[in-house]
């Protein structure tokens, strides 16, 4: 497959694919299943081949950081997964079976949940009907479509509480009045509330200060913990080693290279993200 | 205006009425300075316009503010409000309908040509008029979501062709007239006065009942309420706003029929659009289409069912104008009323830019349109001085607009 080709000239510290990854994580015993496998996935924006060939795997209650360059193409895969970007070729399969991800709805329901580069919040909306957009609780009688909002604000400040946000003094201002870290904190918030499988995150500690950047590290962890499967984008390394199982590198919309945490230092990582030798 | 955010920016109002009453008015006036600022200025500045406006008229010796007169105004306003209603619901999505006021005259011309010409029931040909501007809005939906050809030019050759539409269905005689009294009555019969007393007084204890319901759900989920005193003032100002406009218009002919449609209409979509999850997605479309769309929401559904109810307010605009006129002609829906109900949309408080206003912007507005129409009528003033006057007070509304918008991104929204 041109996904291994891809990864042949690579580094020393370069591990193998995920199955010796299984047998040492359980001690040999049977390993877990994939919870999301990618196989052989490219995506095209016009001339520009955004993903060629990538593979991709999350295993449950693992995080996977995903680094590259700008450009390389991490956005675009983790879009992918979310159902806003469908594929050109190759097949996802999801909790073993394979599966069509094709609107982000789609993805939501099966228990993949996003947190974008942007965020995706509405600037005009409150914090509680972010959290719920999309899927707004309605009270009985279902067919008039009425609002619930006693019952989502109820949730939200539950949600928020639990993730230990405290700065966000009200939950029925506006988001635009919101600081760039509590905006991220609501956008994690709203991913992690609904009981999923897979939380994807592109760059959430970009716009945030030093406790903020702790906190969402320990709330990814915690993720973990809880058996999810993590998917984080990030260009700090320190982060990622931080909160990391494995490391998958892109470079140019190829897979190139998968890191164990345990077994790599940043400039590894560095180098491959570059793709300089290393002498 | 959500009601939350309302909560955020007066909490301090509302910390001050706990203390007591001496704090109460310099709070206010602090809580309003600060939205002020900030951009959040919400209907105060069209109510202090509109003010301004009535003072100005009744201080030119003129009888603007004789039952009789106002009277004559809620009918005035009652075709533009209308029409302003489907505007709004098509701004908040951050676009604009050109074709309104050409599909209130082709609808019109269905009217009259089914009912006249071909003899069908009254009600058949409301429901048939109502259809065919549901289906022109939809038409003009799809053309804007699915082929995504920018909402103005396709509302714009939509304002072309429905015109032409209605030239074609009125055919040579050019006018119809329209006698039949079931029709005109929604414009030409008013509420006995005890009738327009009682729908005041359920409109105001339904106001506060659910109000109090709200509230007292709040409490017990232990979550932040109103507090008992602002619950109070708020629904004491509505009261005395919705009796003493009763109680004038009962002092001339009664409330009039189309005015109580009016009124419902827009209570109805404020209803829709704050409470339902339909409406929480015009806001998100209007707000962020993509944000939308990844979550989950069908914005292309979202954006076609707008522009239908945009056709179908319209269609009962052409209907109210019809009713008014006792014709369906080639002038239905042509001259200033486009304009107007745009402009009253606008000087509501409805955002140019998507994603902010209420449907009570298009009742604000109209009122202000209808009043600077009808006192420079009073006043003896000829067209070239109205347009003028209502092009100048257009200008301004957008101006305060995109001011507040920049105020927004000052303060960091
Ligand atoms: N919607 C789009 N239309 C056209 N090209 C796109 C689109 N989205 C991404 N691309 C292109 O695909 C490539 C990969 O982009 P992507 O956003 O995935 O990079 P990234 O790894 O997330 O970079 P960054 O670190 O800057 O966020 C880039 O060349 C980009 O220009
Ligand atoms: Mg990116």
């Amino acid at each position: 497959m041109q996904g291994h080709a891809g990864r042949r000239p690579l580094q020393v510290l370069t591990v193998p694919e995920a199955d010796t990854r299984r047998d040492e994580r359980d001690g040999g015993e049977i390993a877990p299943a994939p919870v999301l496998e990618l196989k052989g996935i490219s995506k095209h924006f016009g001339a520009v081949e955004a993903l060629s060939e990538v593979d991709f795997e999350v295993y449950p209650a693992e995080v996977v950081a995903l680094a590259g360059d700008n450009g390389a193409g991490k956005s675009t895969l983790l879009k992918v997964i979310a159902g806003t970007h469908p594929p050109d070729a190759g097949i996802i399969r999801f909790d073993g079976a394979e599966v069509v991800i094709n609107s982000p709805r789609h993805a939501t329901q099966l228990g993949i949940e996003t947190v974008y580069q942007d965020l995706a919040l509405c600037d005009n909306l409150d914090v509680v009907a972010n959290m719920f957009l999309g899927r707004e609780t309605v009270s009985a009688p279902a067919a008039l479509c009425r609002l619930s909002e006693l019952d989502m604000e109820r949730r939200a400040l539950d949600v928020l509480r639990q993730l230990n946000v405290t700065t966000i003094k009200s939950v029925r201002s506006p988001v635009a009045t919101l600081s760039g870290g509590q905006r991220q904190s609501v956008a994690i918030s709203r991913a992690v509330m609904w009981n999923s499988k897979i939380v994807l995150l592109d760059e959430p500690t970009a716009a945030l200060g030093v406790a903020q950047t702790f906190q969402v590290r320990e709330l990814i962890k915690r993720l973990r913990t809880r058996g999810l499967g993590v998917v984080l984008i990030s260009h700090n390394l320190h982060d990622v080693f931080e909160v990391a199982d494995r490391i998958i590198v892109l470079r140019l919309g190829r897979r190139v290279a998968t890191f164990k945490r345990d077994e790599a230092t940043p400039d590894d990582v560095v180098a491959s993200i570059t793709g300089a030798r290393r002498g | 205006m959500e009601p939350g955010s309302e909560l955020s920016a007066s909490k301090q109002a509302i910390k001050a009425l706990e203390r007591g009453p001496s704090f109460a008015p310099a709070m206010l006036f602090r809580a309003a300075r600060m939205r002020i600022s900030s951009g959040e200025l919400g209907a105060l500045p069209v109510v202090f316009g509109l003010a301004l406006i009535w003072t100005y008229f009744e201080l030119q010796d003129t009888h603007f503010l004789t039952a009789r007169n106002l009277s004559n105004l809620v009918l005035q306003i009652s075709v533009s409000g209308t029409i302003a209603i489907g505007v709004v619901l098509v701004l908040l999505l951050g676009e604009i309908d050109l074709s309104v006021g050409s599909v209130a005259g082709a609808t019109a011309a269905v009217l009259g040509v089914l009912t006249v010409d071909d003899n069908w029931p009254w009600w058949a040909g409301i429901l048939a008029m109502i259809a065919v501007g549901a289906l022109i809005g939809a038409l003009q939906g799809v053309w804007f979501a699915v082929l995504r050809v920018p909402s103005f030019v396709v509302t714009l050759a939509g304002l072309l062709v429905w015109l032409g539409v209605q030239l074609h269905v009125l055919g040579d005689a050019g006018t119809l007239n329209v006698f039949d009294a079931r029709i005109t009555a929604i414009a030409s019969t008013f509420l006995p006065d005890a009738w327009g007393w009682g729908l005041a007084a359920v409109a105001v204890i339904g106001y506060a009942g659910s109000r109090l319901v709200e509230d007292t759900q709040r409490r017990r989920a232990e979550m932040s309420a109103r507090s008992l005193p602002i619950l109070f003032v708020q629904t004491a100002t509505i009261a005395a706003l919705l009796l003493g406009a009763v109680g004038v218009l009962n002092c001339a002919y009664g409330v009039p029929t189309a005015g109580v449609l009016l009124f419902a209409l827009v209570a109805f979509f404020d209803w829709l659009v704050r409470r339902t999850t339909f409406g929480r997605h015009i806001y998100a479309v209007g707000g962020y289409a993509e944000a939308a769309r990844r979550a989950g929401i069908s914005v292309i559904r979202i954006r076609i069912c707008v522009f239908a109810l945009a056709g179908t307010l319209a269609a009962v605009g052409g209907l109210i104008s019809t009713a008014r006129l006792q014709a369906a002609s080639t002038q239905t829906g042509g001259g200033t009323l486009l304009l107007e109900s745009i402009a009253a949309a606008v000087i509501g408080g409805a955002s140019l830019f998507g994603g902010r206003g209420s449907v009570w912007a298009a009742l604000l507005g109209a009122l202000v349109i209808g009043s600077v129409s009808n006192g420079l009528d009073l006043v003896g003033q000829p067209a070239d001085v109205k347009y003028m006057v209502e092009g100048a007070i257009l200008l301004l509304a957008v101006t305060i607009d995109a001011y507040s918008r920049r105020r927004l991104a000052v303060t960091g929204r």
